[in-house]
């Protein structure tokens, strides 16, 4: 069964990994910046913005890229429950990849707030000031993060159990280097 | 393919386990959740609040105000010392706001020591410039960390709590002399305002150079005692300032502050010696005065870390500080903005 499952498309591989770390760095300079008011405040606030929206082009990116080359079946012995909250729980990650970034752009500009990423890259307004969207879009780029944390937990969780536990192949069509199932010597 | 090299699901599910749990705990850990000490943005805004609790709706520090719009005129001269846009000879819009040092919106404005200015300044190529001043040559601390801890110790019921704070921040007994001694003014016209923060300019040679700024009234300035003043009424500043800039446009010299090696640059608290070169860079107009409940200065927050491309922060604790409190105090506010109208009360839109 190991055998039958196909890998990602490297591109998409180096996609999902690239991004991993990156948003993972996000959560932490999120909540780490918002508590903070020591002089690394402001590198943490430019760095936040500046990987958000890398993020924000990376995720349209790799929307593209997966609708070019598709995804791997997944095992067919893998039960349908679970089978659906992998599909679902995929779409909420793409969602969250785009929703987050723009939340925090659109919070920005709702606030007048000049958004400047890579020092000095200016970007225009997407919604004018306004203090009840600033709130709306505030509060949803604040309870969004957590859940975002929360689901990528999860997203982890299930990734080891495929790889650790049920030796099914999944992990390793993501695996960023060929994993032991797929290509090992002795196969 | 050997399934022995492989650990048991248990010990498999135990490893999941411990990676999952340590990344929710690194995450809280990084949150601050287990760091009760760490002074965050939150616990210094919250420590401006007056025992009543805040004025809700209105800014955390600096809540009496009123907006301005005008221009500001530079003369060139900067552009010796920085390649910002804004000190190219030209003329650029104004959003402002004259300010008090207080927590109460409703303050009797006799009563309040410090007063202060919020400026922006925007450039046709849409850069913006933010900066806050008040009237003080220093400030009261040497930190941010002690800042708050004067904020604590200055709403503390216990009798020796100023007197400890004092012991162990004896700069602030600089500014205790400053503020019972320096003349009062009947108006924001006559005040100048300085950075006290420092900043580091950066010329289109790429020389970086360390600064303060201030702005110098054009008004004759006229001392009133606080006595004289606490008869004029309690909103007496707002009311001069009106009817002075229906009279006339009002003006200051922006002047920029440059550091010798070896002056104290991260700490306000310490003026730099009256000899430092000051280059004139332009002049400040303030051409009309708007209330602050529908005015253009309500929802910006003059976060002394918006710079134009040509200034930056220096090696100065403060304006990290101030962003973060500021953002804070930004979020609270505008989120209860229902709680301080438009329009007065009553009053059809
Ligand atoms: C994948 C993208 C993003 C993630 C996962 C993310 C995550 C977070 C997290 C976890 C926080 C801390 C929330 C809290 O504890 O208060 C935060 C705050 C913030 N984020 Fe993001 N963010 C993203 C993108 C962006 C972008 C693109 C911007 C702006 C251009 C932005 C602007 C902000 C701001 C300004 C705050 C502080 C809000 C405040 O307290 O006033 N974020 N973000
Ligand atoms: C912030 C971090 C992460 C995000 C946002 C994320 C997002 C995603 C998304 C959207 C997919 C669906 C791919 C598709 O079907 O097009 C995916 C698949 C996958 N991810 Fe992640 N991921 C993250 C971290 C991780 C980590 C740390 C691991 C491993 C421990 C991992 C393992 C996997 C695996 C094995 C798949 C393949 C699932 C399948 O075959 O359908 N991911 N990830
Ligand atoms: C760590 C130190 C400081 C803290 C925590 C602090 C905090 C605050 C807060 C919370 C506000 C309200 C912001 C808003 O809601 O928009 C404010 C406004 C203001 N602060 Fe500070 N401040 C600090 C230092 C300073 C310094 C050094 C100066 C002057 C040189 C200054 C001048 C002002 C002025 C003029 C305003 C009013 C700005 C406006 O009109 O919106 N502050 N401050």
């Amino acid at each position: 069964m190991t055998g039958e499952m196909q890998r990602f498309h490297p591109l998409q591989r180096l996609l999902h990994w690239v991004m991993a770390v990156c948003v993972l760095a996000m959560f932490f300079i999120g909540v780490g910046m918002v508590s903070t008011v020591m002089p690394k405040f402001l590198p943490l606030m430019a760095t936040h913005k500046s990987l958000g929206i890398a993020i924000l082009v990376l995720v349209i990116v790799r929307i593209a890229v997966r609708l070019r080359y598709g995804a791997p079946a997944l095992p067919a012995d893998l039960p349908p429950v679970i089978r659906l909250g992998a599909e679902l729980s995929h779409y909420a990650l793409y969602a969250l990849l785009i929703a987050m970034p723009l939340l925090g752009w659109a919070m920005q500009s709702a606030a007048d707030y000049p958004v400047v990423i890579f020092d000095g890259f200016r970007l225009p307004p997407i919604v004018p000031q306004s203090d009840t969207l600033h709130t709306l879009f505030w509060d949803a780029h604040y309870y969004l993060a957590f859940c975002f944390f929360a689901l990528v937990l999860l997203h982890i969780a299930a990734a080891l159990f495929h790889g650790l536990v049920r030796h099914d192949g999944v992990f390793e069509a993501m695996a960023p280097v060929p994993t032991h199932p797929r290509t090992a010597p002795a196969e | 393919m050997s399934d022995t090299h492989r650990p048991t699901p248990v010990g498999s599910l135990a490893l999941i386990a411990v990676i999952i749990g340590g990344g929710a705990a690194a995450f809280a850990y990084t949150a601050g959740w287990f760091s009760p000490q760490r002074l965050t943005p939150m616990k210094m805004v919250a420590a401006f609040a007056p025992p009543g609790g805040p004025a809700l709706g209105h800014r955390r520090n600096h809540a009496k105000g009123i907006c301005f719009t005008g221009t500001f005129e530079a003369n060139g001269a900067g552009t010796e010392i920085s390649k910002a846009v804004v000190f190219e000879k030209g003329e650029y819009p104004v959003v402002g706001r004259f300010n008090l040092g207080t927590q109460d919106p409703n303050v009797d404005d006799a009563t309040v020591r410090v007063r202060g200015i919020g400026v922006q300044i925007t450039t046709p190529d849409g850069q913006v410039w933010r900066s806050a001043m008040i009237d003080p040559p220093f400030f009261p601390v040497s930190t941010p960390q002690a800042f708050y801890d004067l904020l604590k110790a200055s709403k503390d019921k216990a009798a020796d709590a100023m007197k400890n704070f004092i012991a162990a921040n004896p700069e602030f007994s600089h500014f205790a002399s400053w503020a019972g001694s320096a003349p009062w003014t009947a108006s924001y016209a006559e005040e100048p305002y300085n950075s006290l923060n420092s900043f580091v300019m950066t010329n289109k040679a790429g020389e970086p150079k360390t600064v303060r700024w201030g702005i110098v009234p054009e008004a004759q300035v006229i001392p009133v005692s606080q006595d004289d003043l606490k008869k004029l009424g309690p909103n007496f500043l707002e009311a001069d300032i009106a009817k002075r800039v229906a009279a006339a446009p009002q003006r200051w010299k922006l002047v920029v502050i440059v550091a010798n090696p070896g002056d104290p640059t991260a700490d306000p608290s310490k003026e730099w010696p009256a000899d430092r070169r000051k280059i004139d860079v332009g002049t400040l107009t303030v051409t009309k005065i708007e209330p602050e409940a529908d005015g253009p200065c309500r929802e910006i927050n003059f976060d002394p870390t918006v710079l134009p491309a040509g200034i930056t922060t220096s090696d100065d604790p403060f304006p990290a500080a101030r962003s973060a409190a500021y953002m804070k105090s930004y979020d609270l506010r505008t989120a209860e903005s229902k709680y301080y109208p438009r329009t007065p009360t009553g009053e059809k839109q």
